[in-house]
């Protein structure tokens, strides 16, 4: 019963591994000094991680078949909520770690209660994600300028700082949050019923309801999630900037996309896993890296990413057929 | 007169009227001839771009890489001006060729390989961006050619305003004036028109009855393109610069607005007159914002909110309905 | 004149390496009322899609139309050559206004580039006139119901100068009287000298009226036949090769104990009425009537889907009340749905994940986690105990036979260990050597106590395999049968106008 040699199966992770490491080759060759450095391969992992959460974040809601524009937006606002908590003991003195525990837990807080906002949206009022989530990402854009009054609120304690910049037994603290993160979601995932519904949601939401699964719940879950993963990137990034404002690292919103897409994940819902993903941010950051040592310009690398991601889904196109035309020959 | 009542347009129209009398107590200067008009020509380039996206969104499709495109176009046409001079028709016709490129590629990536128009228009969103940071370095242009400056001024009804100074009917709101009633004509009586809304409502048969659906959609976003190109010029005719970060960010408010006016994500429905109607309420909102003097910063949470409450409202009803309809089944009546 | 008015010859389709046609012919008079059959899957929608010109046949293949040759033709061409087709879903423009849909060929066939809105007002006013229904003008098709939909369609087809008119099952949704208004028209069209095609895969009122059938059978003809030499058995002996056998089963359940499932006087606004029911252990209860006749509302409510708005039901003598498909679950309720691929199987996903879709909350083990190696035995089974041939379990649920993919949705809800097991349709769309295999694993259930209900449009399934048969019409039960002493005549006639043999609950 083990067959596992299907046509499109498993041969995505080599694909992508393969690509990986042609990027790394082709930077490497491109700028061998500068590209193997200890200082930029280090660099390359302080990096990684804040994206790779939003990465995680968007996956998730895509698997299901819908889109969350608002990540961006959401960590943003958790993590003004976080800074202005850290931020708020009279200058020169710094807060107790009670409060930078309670200015934590806000941050993610606020990003629960974000996603559940967005959940609740789309579940119980059925807007579509993209409507909604472009809603909320204004709202809450919104929102925290009026709260910054669209000022950097920054100085943030030595803890706090250490969550972004630290490292443990060499590997950088963000990297581990995220490896932490990643294998949870992977678990959470493959191992219980939301996450298995979540897919099976994505494909086909009526036969889902049909079997027993709770459309709604798993629909509010889902952005509970995705919101709540954004609020962990939230206190990476505050705490790598040393500061929060409103409009942070809002290029990131394609780039969590092309991540997931790249990695596998299906842009229709259904398919796509954790592995695929971080395989995909891994050659994603090899080759911001390596341009931005090559001084190739930030403007240049994000037209870089848009038509990086046409090429994929272009490629995915070519794949999807091939792979019908032998499931079809099959059966 | 009751089926009017119940349309969507009508609920617009109402929600402004009564925002309008509101602001109006509070800041008279609203409800002016002068503050309309004005604010008839700021819009304008909202208003272009409002009717672009109200044909992609009727075929049933998506574009939030129109602010780009009419960046674009609007550098074009500016650098191509100032270079080898020309007129206002030159000008357009550059910038509209320039939009309606980029529109078309973006038709074909949608069309051809079936690629979400949303990832799509991310996708070149960023792509276009990109490749115009690059290439102008984020340069501004602020010498724009006299006879740009001057057809700006242009006006088609002059009035004088009691403290003497002129105003009137801007040449600029003629753009949107033509090009509204051109989108009008189109939609409700040519076939083209009609094509479009049956590609919204039912692909699969706008396929068997025969329609070129491929290259509706093509035309859908070639025409976003064209609008964009438009808008660059009325964009760089108002403020009389050209900026590369100008109108980022406005593609959500020109969204909202066509939604507000009655237009779905799902396709097949939306109109002209909702989509007027809609810029007008977007409008209104903000100009009444600055009237009675609420800060600036609030107007994303404004905005925000009005989009969330009245998507929030029609998807509710439709929610609703449909619960009902699922189970209604013809024949079981007593 | 000729009298040909379609001919094809040696058409052969072929979807990646799969040959859905092989070099068949078919033809049709002026004038003629032909019926098409097959089984799902026998090349009868890929033989009409070619006629009609949305896909085009390989080389080799000819066409000849009307008298003029061609090798195939876009749909556009089709259309002028006066072949309409009405399909299943019939293909209409649901946000757009009654008379719009009606004129649309019309429109596209004038080729003008402007909407002249009265005349297709006009239009749209003489195609009704010419079927005698007039239905609101500016009404949005959305808003409309099913029959008038479809006679929506069938003006639509009568708009322009139609020679054939091709229907895809047109009855299935309309009640006896909408059918014998639209065989009418059927016959008023022969003798304006249309030609009509029906699309079918059983004997029906349609065929009564047809003069030719085409039999297609795995993508080959099997041969044309005159209609009065046709019979149900022959025809389905035709179609799938074989005949199914009934062996009549007449296991007498113990009814004595308490029923499994007792409603009482449940009732639905437009749905269902005074529904009074019980199911014993081990007993196997037919449902029928037609479609709308609130036999799937009422299986659905039972299921959680569409809860009843009066009355109660009762498993195994307590109170239930059930809003959602988890607490008929809860409740040992399994349900089957009549359609396969939007509601009873994620078709894209693998064989795997279908089959633990309903208990997979159930197969868990340290931690709280999903288990897989529970997963695993669960699906395998699943899949021993059915005996499912599949490539792999991680293949697509679409990749399977329509037999193999029921027995999937049987064995997930197997899966569950039901008290309850409601079948909707279970062997719509199945070979005839599936479906008795299907009808063995339903009696096995049974036999091991289960309480089971079968819906069907297929009276001979209910009357077979059940003990107790219930006709349900415009949302109420009225008549039970026993099967013992029931014929299929006598139920037909109460599925279709109960009030004419005096029955009067």
């Amino acid at each position: 019963m083990k067959v596992r040699n299907i046509p499109g199966k498993r041969n995505e992770l080599k694909v992508l591994g393969i690509i990986m490491m042609v990027s790394f080759i082709l930077m490497t060759a491109l700028n061998p000094h500068e590209f193997l450095r200890i200082g930029n391969l280090q660099g390359m992992a302080f990096q990684l991680p804040e994206l790779g959460v939003l990465s995680l974040a968007m996956m998730v809601v895509m698997l299901t078949g819908g889109i969350n524009l608002s990540v961006i937006a959401t960590a943003n606002i958790a993590g003004i909520a976080c800074a202005m908590i850290l931020t708020s003991t009279p200058s020169g003195v710094d807060p107790s770690g009670g409060l930078v525990a309670a200015a934590l837990s806000a941050g993610l807080l606020v990003s629960v209660i974000i996603g559940f906002f967005n959940g609740f949206l789309i579940a119980y009022i059925g807007i579509t994600p993209i409507l909604a989530t472009l809603g909320t990402m204004i709202l809450f854009n919104g929102i925290s300028i009026v709260v910054t009054k669209g000022y950097v609120i920054s100085g943030f304690p030595d803890t706090v700082r250490f969550i972004g910049n630290g490292s443990l037994l060499g590997i950088p603290f963000p990297l581990v949050i995220f490896a932490l993160l990643a294998s949870a979601m992977a678990v959470f995932l493959n191992r219980t019923s939301t996450g298995f519904n979540i897919y099976m949601y994505g494909s086909n939401e009526s036969a889902t309801c049909f079997s027993g699964g709770n459309n709604s719940r798993i629909i509010l879950r889902t952005y509970i999630i995705s919101g709540l993963l954004s609020g962990f990137a939230a206190l990476i990034m505050i705490s790598r900037f040393n500061s929060a404002k409103a409009g942070y690292g809002s290029s990131y919103l394609l780039v969590t996309i092309l991540a997931a897409v790249l990695g596998g994940v299906n842009s229709e819902g259904g398919f796509g896993r954790v592995s695929g993903l971080v395989f995909a941010l891994v050659t994603l950051q090899i080759i911001s890296s390596g341009l931005n040592l090559l001084r190739v310009s930030s403007f240049m690398t994000i037209a870089i990413w848009g038509f990086v991601m046409i090429l994929v889904m272009v490629v995915n196109y070519y794949t999807e057929r091939r792979r019908e035309r032998l499931l079809k020959a099959l059966s | 007169m009751k089926n009017l009542i119940k349309t969507h347009e009508f609920c617009v129209f109402a929600v402004i009227v009564v925002l309008s009398a509101v602001i109006t107590i509070i800041n008279p200067n609203f409800l002016t001839l002068e503050n309309g008009l004005d604010l008839l020509k700021s819009y304008s380039f909202m208003g272009v771009l409002a009717i672009g996206i109200l044909f992609v969104l009727i075929s049933g499709g998506i574009d939030i890489s129109f602010a780009a495109t009419a960046t674009i176009a609007e550098y074009v046409m500016a650098v191509v001006c100032i270079r080898l001079g020309g007129n206002i028709i030159s000008a357009v016709i550059i910038a509209s060729f320039t939009g309606i490129i980029l529109g078309t590629f973006n038709g074909i990536l949608i069309s051809r390989f079936r690629i979400p128009p949303i990832i799509t228009t991310i996708a070149t969103m960023n792509l276009y961006y990109g490749i115009l940071t690059v290439v102008t370095g984020g340069k501004w242009i602020y010498a724009l050619p006299d006879w740009f400056r001057s057809f700006a001024e242009i006006r088609i009804i002059t009035l004088v305003s009691e403290s003497g100074t002129p105003y009137g009917l801007s040449v600029i709101t003629l753009f949107w004036i033509i090009i509204t009633a051109a989108a009008f004509f189109t939609l409700r009586f040519t076939m083209l028109g009609r094509e479009i809304y049956a590609v919204g409502g039912d692909i699969v048969s706008a396929e068997r009855v025969g329609f070129p659906v491929k290259r509706l959609q093509v035309f859908v976003y070639a025409f976003m393109g064209l609008m964009a190109g438009i808008a660059g010029v009325i964009q760089a005719l108002l403020v009389q610069t050209v900026a590369p970060n100008s109108i980022v960010g406005k593609e959500l408010d020109v969204i909202a607005a066509v939604v507000l006016g009655g237009a779905s994500l799902a396709g097949g429905k939306g109109s002209v007159a909702g989509t007027v109607l809609g810029v007008v309420l977007i409008a209104v909102v903000k100009n009444g914002m600055t009237l009675v003097r609420i800060s600036s910063v609030w107007s994303d949470v404004v905005i925000g909110l009005v989009i969330l409450v009245s998507v929030g409202f029609s998807s509710w009803q439709q929610k609703r309905e449909k619960q009902k309809s699922k189970i209604e089944i013809e024949g079981v009546g007593f | 004149m000729e009298t040909l008015f379609l001919s094809m010859k040696n058409i052969t389709k072929v979807y990646a390496g799969v040959r859905a046609l092989d070099a068949v012919d078919f033809s049709i008079n002026r004038g003629e009322v032909h019926c098409l059959a097959g089984t799902n899957g026998s090349g009868k929608s890929t033989l009409v899609k070619i006629i009609s010109g949305v896909i085009s046949p390989e080389k080799g293949s000819e066409i000849v139309i009307n008298g003029r040759k061609t090798e195939h033709c876009s749909s556009i061409e089709s259309i002028q050559h006066g072949i309409e087709v009405i399909y299943q879903d019939l293909s209409l423009f649901p946000n757009l206004s009654v008379a719009e849909n009606i004129a649309l060929n019309e429109n596209i066939a004038s080729g003008k580039k402007l909407v002249n809105w009265k005349r297709s007002r006009e239009i749209a006013l003489n195609a009704m006139d010419r079927i005698g229904v007039s239905i609101p003008l500016d009404t949005r098709v959305e808003e409309l119901s099913m029959a008038d939909q479809q006679l929506v369609a069938i003006c639509r087809a009568l708009t322009g100068d139609v020679k054939l008119l091709i229907m895809d099952e047109p009855t299935t949704a309309l009640t006896k009287k909408e059918i014998d208004a639209l065989l009418k028209v059927v016959l008023d069209l022969k003798d304006k000298g249309i030609s009509s095609l029906f699309i079918s895969h059983k004997l029906n009122e349609v065929m009564e009226i047809s003069e030719r059938v085409t039999v297609l059978r795995d993508g080959k003809l099997i041969g044309c036949y005159e209609c009065s030499e046709l019979d149900d058995k022959k025809l389905e002996y035709l179609m799938t090769g074989a005949t199914s056998v009934y062996e009549p089963y007449h296991f007498k359940p113990d009814r004595s104990g308490t029923p499994v499932l007792r409603t009482e006087k449940l009732s639905k606004d437009r749905n269902f009425r005074d529904i009074d029911l019980e199911v014993y252990p081990g007993e196997i209860v037919g449902i029928t009537g037609l479609l709308g006749s609130g036999r799937t509302e009422l299986a659905l409510s039972v299921f959680g889907l569409n809860p009843a708005d009066s009355g109660t039901i009762e498993i195994h003598g307590k109170k239930a009340v059930i809003n959602s498909v988890e607490k008929a679950k809860q409740y040992g309720i399994a349900y089957v749905p009549e359609d396969r691929l939007h509601n009873g199987l994620v078709m894209d996903q693998p064989v795997g994940k279908n089959i633990v879709a309903t208990v997979i909350d159930r197969l868990k083990g340290k931690g709280g986690l999903v288990d897989p190696e529970k997963v695993d035995s669960s699906v395998n089974s699943c899949i021993r105990d059915l005996s499912i041939k599949i490539p792999s379990v991680y293949s697509p649920v679409k990749t399977l036979s329509g037999g193999n993919q029921q027995r999937i949705v049987i064995g997930k809800w197997i899966a569950t260990d039901p008290e309850l097991f409601i079948l909707d349709n279970p062997t719509v769309g199945i070979d005839v050597s599936a479906k008795s295999s299907i009808h063995r694993i339903i009696r096995n259930l049974a036999e091991k106590g289960m309480g089971i209900i079968i819906i069907s449009d297929e009276i001979a399934e209910v009357l077979y395999n059940c003990s107790r048969i219930l006709v349900m019409h415009k949302g109420r039960i009225v008549k039970e049968f026993d099967s013992s002493d029931a014929s299929e005549e006598e139920i037909q006639a109460y599925i279709e106008s109960p009030a004419d043999i005096g029955c009067d609950r």
